[in-house]
């Protein structure tokens, strides 16, 4: 696989981290009780197979999966630093975002 | 005539001294795998036949009774009174070869284990059951790379061919029944290994046409290991298994 450049300025997508060893793939995975899949480490592998049983083998040995998703790190789009005021305003301005703004009437059980 | 408990014992001992030499070869690439991710890998697979080495002489011990525990049969027996099959005890040889030796012996002791699931030793059907889900996925993690590596570069092709052609004498061996398995087959305690031969040509034959390898055409078989005639290799590798529980006689870790 070719790393492919990024565009000067655009999201860092698409773009394999430079690395002298196999493809770098980020690992999910998926406690026990239905929790959502949670990101866990990355793994190198030739091929998803071989990503899969990497990450089975560092991330799930203990009984703490019940699923596990690897991808290739370069098909993740990722925020940049420079997107912290337009993305991530925690919008501490707008307390009616939130549900404790609300008056609950009364007669309601919660 | 040994008796059914000398039997039994010894069959215990064949299937526990194969995961724990095995299991010692594969833990030699700790530290020098081709790549962190392997290295792991090979270390889990080690750990997981060491483990089931461990419940096997166990059992082996107590079905002997003559007070031998897993760590005295493991650490203060020689080579002569190993029972391993060649195959296992051979040097690691290259990253291929090492892999070809573990897709032989995981697909025999997968059959293995699965056959003795149903084994009427309560005891010897549960480390078999325990054993099945390990085996899977070390077949799974060694069919994967023999076709990965056969069907690879040239020369991974090459190194893997010279894998399959340097261990192929020594699979025969694994199938080879002699009174002990027939013994412990008749009374179903244990399981007659000449009964695994068919389904376990099918699919290394499988595995290895998929990864574009041919199977030598000698058929000239090694055998030895269990009467307990071993490669010069074995006394060499038990010498450094075994020093640290030889020096510290009756230590406990």
């Amino acid at each position: 696989m070719a790393n492919e450049s990024t565009t000067q300025g655009s999201r860092a997508d698409a773009a394999e981290p430079r690395d002298s060893q196999w493809p770098l793939w980020e690992v999910f995975v998926q406690p026990p009780g239905g929790d959502p899949h949670e990101h866990a480490g990355s793994v190198h592998a030739v091929d998803a197979e071989s990503a899969l049983q990497n990450a089975r083998d560092v991330y799930a040995r203990r009984g703490e999966a019940v699923s596990i998703w690897v991808v290739r790190s370069g098909q993740i789009t990722a925020s940049t630093p420079e997107d912290m005021g337009p993305f991530f305003d925690p919008g501490n301005d707008k307390p009616y975002r939130h549900p404790q703004f609300y008056k609950i009437p009364r007669g309601i059980k919660v | 005539m040994a008796s059914k408990s000398e039997q039994r014992a010894e069959y215990l001992l064949r299937l526990g001294d194969d995961r724990l030499v095995l299991g010692h070869r594969l833990s030699e690439w700790c530290g020098h795998a081709p790549i962190l991710e392997e290295d792991i890998a090979l270390a889990n697979i080690a750990l997981d036949l060491v483990g089931q080495a461990t419940l096997l002489l166990g059992r082996a011990g107590t079905v002997e009774g003559k007070g031998r525990d897993a760590d005295a049969l493991a650490y203060l027996r020689e080579a002569v009174e190993f029972r391993n099959a060649l195959l296992v005890e051979l040097p690691k040889g290259d990253f291929a070869l090492t892999i070809v030796r573990q897709l032989f012996f995981g697909v025999f002791v997968l059959l293995q284990a699965e056959a003795l699931q149903k084994s009427t030793d309560r005891d010897l059907a549960g480390i078999a059951a325990k054993g099945v889900k390990e085996s899977r996925y070390h077949v799974r993690h060694s069919a994967d790379w023999v076709v990965k590596l056969g069907a690879g570069t040239e020369e991974s092709h090459a190194r893997t061919q010279r894998g399959v052609d340097d261990l192929w004498r020594y699979t025969g061996e694994l199938f080879l029944a002699d009174d002990v398995d027939r013994a412990v087959a008749a009374e179903s305690f244990g399981v007659d290994p000449s009964t695994l031969e068919s389904a376990w040509q099918a699919t290394v034959r499988d595995v290895l046409s998929r990864a574009g390898l041919t199977i030598p055409a000698t058929t000239y078989m090694q055998r030895g290991g269990r009467e307990g005639r071993h490669t010069e290799h074995l006394g060499h590798m038990l010498a450094e298994m075994q020093i640290v529980a030889r020096s510290h006689p009756g230590a406990s870790w």
